[in-house]
């Protein structure tokens, strides 16, 4: 029984997977990334201001983790449930930056 | 049992109601992604740590683009072009794993096995890559760094003979670098736990060592695992069971560890 039940969930997601990402758009999705990192290595010797230049690696950095958990891992072609589920603890990692920069400012000036 | 009822597309009020998968995936690959979850945040919070002590000794922390200048066979200052390279191996041995992932749905056992014997050399070339790194930032430069008598932290300029550099960017030449050279308190060459030649603060090494150590260590665990997969994939295992999912959980966190090092280049090498 379980068998069967499971053998028709890997059928299903191996569908998905024929349909949703070939060869082709892997080899996009290289490009992509090795792009951007060329770029973002570029920039850096460039005279552009430090604020400017962190927001940028930092919005390029997320921008190549979308297309790695997106497209290498697949994630963007599950169902949304397990998106969802995935994603979402990362919410505490955000609130533990804003923890690091908020607190952490006036508790490290007594750190020596 | 109730078999029919996957098979149709379930609405969204029985999808949670049993008998169907929710996640449509079956639990080891959702249990392969908890784990990725759970590393992230291990991952996250090394970072993180690290973000907030750069913050702290700004002004004394090194700058990464004078620190990682080496290029095997260049003499010359090729500051990132290095860990560039070694991006770029990562990078391509996950397109190397999503390759054989995708043979693995096509049931194309060669094909298979090739793109994981890639994946594995890849691997192994970005392990030599680390291991060439980590030995330059211990051994370090000739010259050094040196304390001065007022205090200050110095480093030599590999590039330019009898240069000493401050971290602010200002530097010594000629007589004036002998001198202060010659009253200086202390001299450090390369990196150990407790001081480095880069920055007047051993954290800088401290998290150097732990952070890209932690991650080539999943590096190996991770073409150990991958070497596993290509011997049972070369033996027909997954044929046999008509199922590459086995290929797909390995690749699962083969991409992680690259994910991983996109964050570490930034926010190690780049920022």
């Amino acid at each position: 029984m379980s068998d069967i039940h499971h053998e028709h969930v890997s059928h299903a997601s191996e569908e998905k997977a024929h349909s949703a990402l070939n060869t082709k758009m892997i080899w996009r999705v290289f490009w992509i990334l090795l792009g951007v990192t060329i770029f973002e290595v570029a920039i850096s010797f460039t005279g552009i201001s430090k604020d400017v230049l962190l927001i940028t690696f930092i919005a390029l950095t997320i921008v190549k983790a979308y297309f790695i958990v997106g497209y290498f891992m697949h994630l963007k072609f599950e169902v949304m449930p397990l998106q969802w589920s995935l994603l979402l603890p990362f919410i505490l990692i955000v609130y533990l930056i804003f923890i690091a920069i908020y607190e952490g400012s006036a508790l490290m000036h007594t750190i020596y | 049992m109730a078999n029919h009822s996957a098979v149709s597309a379930p609405s969204a009020a029985s999808i949670w109601g049993g008998d169907t998968s929710p996640f449509s995936a079956r639990w080891g690959k959702l249990f392969m992604w908890i784990f990725l979850v759970s590393d992230a945040f291990t991952f996250s919070s090394l970072l993180i740590a690290y973000g907030a002590m750069r913050h702290r000794f700004a002004d004394i922390w090194p700058k990464p683009g004078d620190v990682f200048t080496h290029f095997p066979f260049m003499h010359s200052s090729v500051p990132l072009a290095y860990v560039g390279l070694m991006t770029f191996i990562l990078i391509m041995s996950s397109v190397t794993m999503v390759l054989a992932v995708d043979a693995g749905h096509n049931m194309n056992k060669k094909s298979a096995v090739r793109w994981l014997a890639l994946t594995v050399i890849g691997g192994f070339m970005f392990l030599g890559s680390q291991a060439w790194e980590w030995y330059h930032f211990i051994e370090g430069s000739e010259g050094g760094a040196y304390v001065l008598a007022d205090g200050r932290f110095a480093r030599t300029n590999e590039y330019k003979e009898g240069e000493l550099k401050f971290i602010d960017g200002t530097a010594l030449n000629g007589k004036e670098a002998e001198e202060a050279i010659a009253t200086s308190t202390r001299h450090i060459t390369g990196a150990n736990m407790e001081e480095n030649e880069y920055g007047n603060t051993p954290l800088f090494a401290n998290f150097f060592f732990f952070i890209t150590g932690f991650h080539g260590f999943h590096v190996f665990s991770g073409v150990v695992i991958n070497l596993i997969v290509l011997v049972l994939v070369y033996q027909g295992f997954c044929e046999k069971k008509k199922d590459y999912e086995l290929v797909e959980k390995v690749g699962l966190y083969w991409h992680f560890v690259d994910l991983v090092w996109v964050f570490v280049f930034t926010f190690f090498y780049l920022v």
